[in-house]
């Protein structure tokens, strides 16, 4: 600046918002969107789980009258512990069983492709038909139970659908059953990136084969395995499909989940301001859990 | 010459006219099953036979809860159908406070609709500020207790002929290795069954108290304590009863696998495809045999504003056509429900109708908790009643409390 002042020839930098013209006004549609449909839309959402709207939104504002009923309603209580529950578990077996197939299809077996086919096949149905399969497999008079008991086993109970202390573990069943094959696939992905020299090398050097795996390879896959994680715990947040058409939320409200009160409350009751109070709090509960984890993740870069 | 041809050329135009005007109209419902859809297919039988204009059938597969939120969507998102199946209450109220819906008022004060309806509360159901907004087409109560005679007659034991003799015969059925009562794992259901108890235990005038004038105390009271005693007896002998949908239930009493089912009036379509005989295979107990009342719920008809003139005469037509005697009589007949208007001849009805309309015309009649609980407060309470009639150990006490809890909110 100060020379251009002295008369020199100006020779002015490129102005940083038009690099890259044509690219950034490619993406103008895209942020557009972004904004109106994912901020707005949310922004929108929030303001009005302050009000008492009910079939149709108006702004008649209640304070946290909303908030207050959400927590002290039990089902919401039971949904929030249902989501927990069902979420730490599937995260910690869908993770393992994903780790361990994928490791064992590693180990050059015959019938590789037949297995990782088989394996990966349920992802390919929606959860609805998913969870359609397994009601029926978990009746206890068409399913497991009756089969079981015709084999001759007259006292075979397994009926965890209408069991209220079982039933998530029925829901955790068919999901993992279409969950895992797709985690196996990605953690396989990252095992074959690994060097074979690497093999050869923990060989030579005598470290028994799932020593190598603990402290050689996972900590070597650790951007799969953050992949791995965002996938399923994205599809934890969002269960809502599989519980319909297991148990719509049954036996009682012994499965209901967070985003089933959602969407009973805003359709079935008509009660907009309740639920949106209550998915006001699932993305609070996902900020929550994702803030920190984008913060490192930008640390990290910028380090 | 010239006169014919001009003759010809008028008729022409008339019929050319005539064709313009004919409108398809969407009719969007939630009867699907065998008997319904039949019921509804007269419906639309009637209106393309009577009319210039068509109807296309929009049905919607799964239960109201499942249909509503999409005609609802539908309504407020700008596409409106032709007309749509409501239950009567509340459940349109706001559509109609946004003036979504079309004014039927003059429609219906030139067929004198205040006098054709019985019982009037249904119209009054559609009346909001003083003008029609729906046409009611049906009458549904929930007050039925339906018997197996065949579970009974397998177990030795004489059909019971109301709700303490039902309970006496349990243990007989149980022995039998039968399920003394059939009940579906759907709040809905088991919070319809509750009011059933209510209504014949609490009595009459406790169960407005709490329904119509929501009074916190009388549901925290006695009459209403031992409808939830009755209840967890009732839940006790529905334990094994491993089904979902009512049907399902229905069909456990049609086999002769369980003994009773407390269920409304739409069971009986279900006898009448299985081919049994009301009196002889079943039999019905209005009010549970212990006060015989029947509420007055059911279907109506909304018919959403389309700024169209053509449409709208349609519109108006098929409200028309809904309820006058033909229609009512051929629906309800096909439907096992009652007709909205008391000056039409049933014949063909078998005895449980026969009952319900002789209770209907002696006017023992209680609004449907659809007409006076808002679906907010009707939800919280299928919550409240699932989580009860399916957990063994969740005590009538309890249960009372979070039950005067939610109607003390209510609105």
């Amino acid at each position: 600046m100060s020379r251009a002042r002295r008369g020199t020839a100006p020779v002015r930098p490129p102005i940083r918002l038009f690099r890259n013209l044509s690219s950034k006004i490619a993406a103008i549609p895209m942020v557009l969107v972004g904004l109106g449909v994912f901020v707005g839309g949310t922004i929108w959402t929030v303001v009005y789980s302050f009000t008492d709207s009910r079939l149709l939104p108006r702004l008649q504002f209640v304070g946290f009258e909303q908030y207050e009923r959400l927590w002290s309603t039990r089902r919401w209580l039971v949904s929030i512990e249902n989501l927990a529950i069902y979420g730490i578990v599937s995260l910690v077996f869908t993770m393992c069983l994903g780790f361990l197939l994928a490791a064992l299809l590693d180990r050059k077996i015959r019938f590789e492709d037949t297995f990782r086919t088989i394996f990966l096949y349920p992802f390919a149905l929606s959860f609805i038909v998913t969870g359609l399969v397994w009601q029926w497999l978990l009746n206890p008079d068409f399913g497991i139970q009756s089969v079981v008991r015709s084999m001759g086993f007259p006292n075979f109970n397994f009926d965890p659908l209408y069991n209220s202390d079982l039933v998530l573990i029925g829901l955790l069943i068919a999901g993992l059953w279409q969950g895992t094959g797709l985690i196996m696939v990605i953690m396989l992905a990252g095992l074959r990136s690994i060097d074979e020299d690497i093999w050869k090398a923990t060989r030579v050097d005598g470290i028994p084969i799932w020593k190598t795996y603990i402290i050689v390879i996972i900590p070597m896959m650790k951007p799969v395995f953050v992949t791995a994680l965002v996938l399923v715990t994205s599809g934890i947040v969002k269960l809502y499909d599989l519980v319909v058409a297991m148990t719509s939320g049954g036996p009682g409200i012994s499965s209901e989940v967070p985003a089933k009160y959602v969407y009973d409350t805003l359709f079935t009751r008509q009660n907009l301001g309740q639920g949106f109070a209550a998915s006001t709090m699932m993305l609070v509960t996902v900020a929550i859990i994702l803030i920190p984890w984008a913060y490192m993740q930008f640390r990290e870069k910028r380090q | 010459m010239k006169k014919t041809l001009s003759l010809l050329a008028t008729t022409s135009l008339i019929s050319a006219g005539s064709a313009a005007c004919a409108v398809d109209l969407e009719v969007t419902h939630w009867w699907t099953s065998g008997g319904e859809a039949a019921a509804v297919a007269e419906f639309a039988r009637l209106f393309n036979e009577n009319t210039e204009h068509t109807w296309v059938d929009g049905a919607i597969a799964g239960a109201g809860g499942t249909a509503r939120p999409i005609m609802i969507g539908r309504i407020t998102g700008g596409d409106p159908m032709g007309a749509t199946q409501f239950n009567h209450g509340r459940q349109a109220e706001e559509l109609v406070e946004a003036g979504l819906m079309l004014d039927l008022t003059d429609l219906a004060e030139e067929e004198d609709w205040r006098d054709i309806v019985n019982p009037p509360s249904l119209l009054d159901s559609c009346t909001l500020d003083g003008r029609i907004y729906c046409v009611p087409i049906n009458i549904h109560s929930w007050q039925w207790l339906w018997l197996s005679h065949q579970a009974y007659e397998e177990a030795g034991v004489d059909v019971p002929t109301n709700w303490d003799e039902f309970v006496a015969a349990a243990p007989a059925l149980e022995e039998a290795g039968k399920i003394p009562l059939a009940m579906g794992g759907q709040p809905w259901q088991q919070n319809g069954a509750f009011g059933v108890m209510a209504i014949a235990l609490a009595g009459i005038e406790a169960w407005e108290a709490v329904n119509v004038d929501q009074n916190a105390e009388v549901a925290a009271g006695p009459e209403f304590a031992r409808v939830f005693e009755a209840a967890a007896e009732a839940r006790a002998l529905s334990a094994r009863s491993n089904v979902q949908d009512w049907n399902q239930a229905t069909n456990m009493l049609i086999t002769g696998q369980a003994g009773g089912q407390i269920m409304g009036d739409w069971a009986q379509g279900e006898f009448q495809v299985a081919g049994l005989v009301a009196g002889e295979d079943y039999s019905c107990l209005p009010g549970l045999g212990v006060n015989e009342i029947i509420s007055t719920g059911g279907d109506a008809f909304y018919f959403p504003k389309i700024d169209n003139a053509e449409t709208e005469a349609a519109q108006l037509e098929l409200a028309s056509l809904m309820l006058s005697q033909e229609a009512q009589v051929a629906f309800n007949l096909k439907k096992g429900s009652l007709p909205v208007r008391g000056d039409v001849d049933l014949e063909a009805a078998n005895d449980c109708m026969k009952r319900g309309l002789e209770i209907l015309a002696s006017g023992n009649i209680l609004p449907d908790a659809n007409q006076t609980l808002s679906p907010d407060t009707q939800g919280q309470i299928e919550d409240m009643m699932t989580e009860f009639w399916s957990d063994q150990n969740y005590t009538a006490e309890d249960a009372q409390r979070l039950y005067a809890e939610i109607i003390a909110r209510a609105d």
